[in-house]
């Protein structure tokens, strides 16, 4: 038995990289659904309305756990071989679009009815309202909110580990198997996602401060 | 609709037609059967007591609010027969909301500028341009770098009267412009609307300012409960008003000016 050295922390910093990149994945991905998600949620079309508040609802009112299981297990089951990078990304992909999609809505649905009157008054269309005035708004006032969901994102990738993906936490327990540290290993592990996600708290409240005084 | 023969009857053709217009909320009936034409150039006043349906009413004519029954006709388009009708109508008419609703995060020019570079697609300098020129007639030229927020509630609503001329509109609604302004703002923002009235511009103006409806207005039109009670020149309504719901309203409004 050995002592936590540089091959251990190498191996821990290994899985990191994935958590970080699994994180920067489903974050763009679910970013990129989740605004689509939410302006679906705001259509004047109630049947699309009422598909996104379901997608949401589904995604939100369920465990990830089950989602990761349902997306792994039950792709395998229709004979589709999937490994599990693919099988996580679509899982946290779904997961995180669902959040946002929700995040955003209750900011676009929070601007003054009058931001719409007035763009309608001006003959401005759906989608410059939207790019022009509705989300550049909405989006701003929702920052804090997003870099919040961001955060508990980058923690929630460990429940990946379930599915054989070796990401930060599930390095940290192999690690901790090998040198039977347990303390110690899982210390450092936590070390880390502190490091990784408390500048990210910072930005967020700087930027909430910021808005607060700009409003 | 019945004139009275003896309101001024401008050369103008009609530029508004509203017929047999009703509108509901819900159950609520809003809008009773409103008939109403307004001229080329001329210059309405509407007044009422509150909940009497002024807002409503203005909204009807560019489809803010979707009508049950009846017509809208603006320079000959019916409104609401096709989405393109809509678009039509609202790029003819301008209007200024009591509350502003200017763009927050957007510079006064590009307030200004947007609907000219997205509804017209006039490339950005020349937006600018036609923004600055009509934000120079406001007299608010100096403020064009800065945000909303920066100015004052008459100067932002210069801009939001600005923001509507820029499409160059045919006709202009307001709606209680002068009534989320502090007192000693609402001279500059009514001088601003005289002057446009002087230009020759078509205007419904919803509004309580009485010095304002003697000075302009051609027609003053009295709404109560969804109906339009009274209609006759300032001069008449003022001094004679026939109707007892008006001339309760007037007793009311002058008693606290
Ligand atoms: N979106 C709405 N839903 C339901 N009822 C409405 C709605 N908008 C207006 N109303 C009702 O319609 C009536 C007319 O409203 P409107 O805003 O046109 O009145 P107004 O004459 O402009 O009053 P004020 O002087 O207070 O602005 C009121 O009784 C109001 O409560
Ligand atoms: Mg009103």
């Amino acid at each position: 038995m050995h002592d936590f050295g540089i091959p251990e922390m190498f191996f821990l910093l290994q899985g990191l990289k994935w958590t970080v990149l699994l994180t920067a994945i489903s974050f763009v991905g679910g970013g990129i659904i989740g605004l689509a998600i939410a302006l679906a949620r705001v259509s004047r079309v109630a049947i699309i309305r009422r598909a996104a508040a379901t997608y949401i609802a589904l995604f939100q009112g369920t465990p990830l756990l089950m989602q990761l299981f349902v997306i792994y297990y039950g792709l395998a089951l229709m004979q589709f071989s999937i490994d599990a990078w693919l099988a996580v990304s679509i899982a946290y992909t779904a997961h995180a679009s669902a959040f946002l999609g929700d995040i955003w809505r209750g900011t676009i649905q929070s601007l003054p009815a009058g931001q719409t009157e007035a763009s309608n008054a001006l003959a401005i269309g759906y989608v410059s309202r939207m790019r022009d005035v509705i989300l550049p708004q909405a989006l701003k006032i929702s920052l804090p909110a997003t870099i919040g969901f961001a955060v508990q994102l980058t923690k929630g990738t460990s429940l990946a580990a379930i599915v054989g993906f070796v990401e930060l936490a599930r390095a940290g327990q192999i690690v901790s198997n090998l040198l039977l540290q347990p303390l110690l290993v899982y210390g450092i592990v936590g070390v880390i996602y502190f490091f990784v996600c408390w500048p990210m708290s910072i930005f967020g409240s700087a930027m909430e401060k910021k808005m607060s005084l700009g409003r | 609709m019945p004139t009275k023969s003896k309101l001024p009857t401008s050369e103008g053709k009609v530029l508004i037609e509203l017929k047999n217009v009703d509108k509901w909320y819900g159950g609520f009936h809003a809008l009773k059967d409103i008939n109403l034409s307004v001229r080329k150039g001329e210059k309405i006043v509407l007044c009422g007591p509150s909940g009497s349906g002024k807002s409503t009413l203005i909204r009807c004519i560019n489809h803010l609010e979707k009508i049950r029954g009846g017509t809208v006709t603006v320079d000959g388009r019916v409104m609401g027969e096709t989405a393109k009708s809509v678009e039509g109508v609202r790029r003819d008419i301008g209007m200024v909301f009591q509350s502003f609703n200017l763009f927050p995060h957007l510079r006064i020019i590009d307030n200004c500028s947007l609907a000219l570079r997205r509804v017209k697609k006039m490339p950005r300098d020349e937006a600018e341009k036609a923004a600055r020129k009509y934000l120079d007639r406001v007299h608010i030229l100096e403020q064009a770098e800065k945000y909303p927020a920066q100015l004052s509630g008459g100067q932002q609503q210069r801009v939001a009267i600005a923001r509507a001329l820029c499409m160059e509109p045919k006709a202009m609604l307001f709606d209680e412009p002068t009534s989320a302004l502090d007192p000693e703002m609402v001279k500059e923002v009514l001088d601003t609307m005289i002057e446009l009235a002087r230009d020759g511009m078509t205007m419904i103006c919803v509004t309580h300012e009485m010095g304002f409806a003697r000075q302009v207005a051609d027609r003053v039109l009295f709404m109560a409960d969804g109906e339009i009670l009274e209609e006759a020149t300032p001069q008449e309504f003022f001094s004679n008003p026939k109707h007892e719901r008006a001339q309760a309203f007037l007793g009311d409004i002058l008693g606290h000016q």
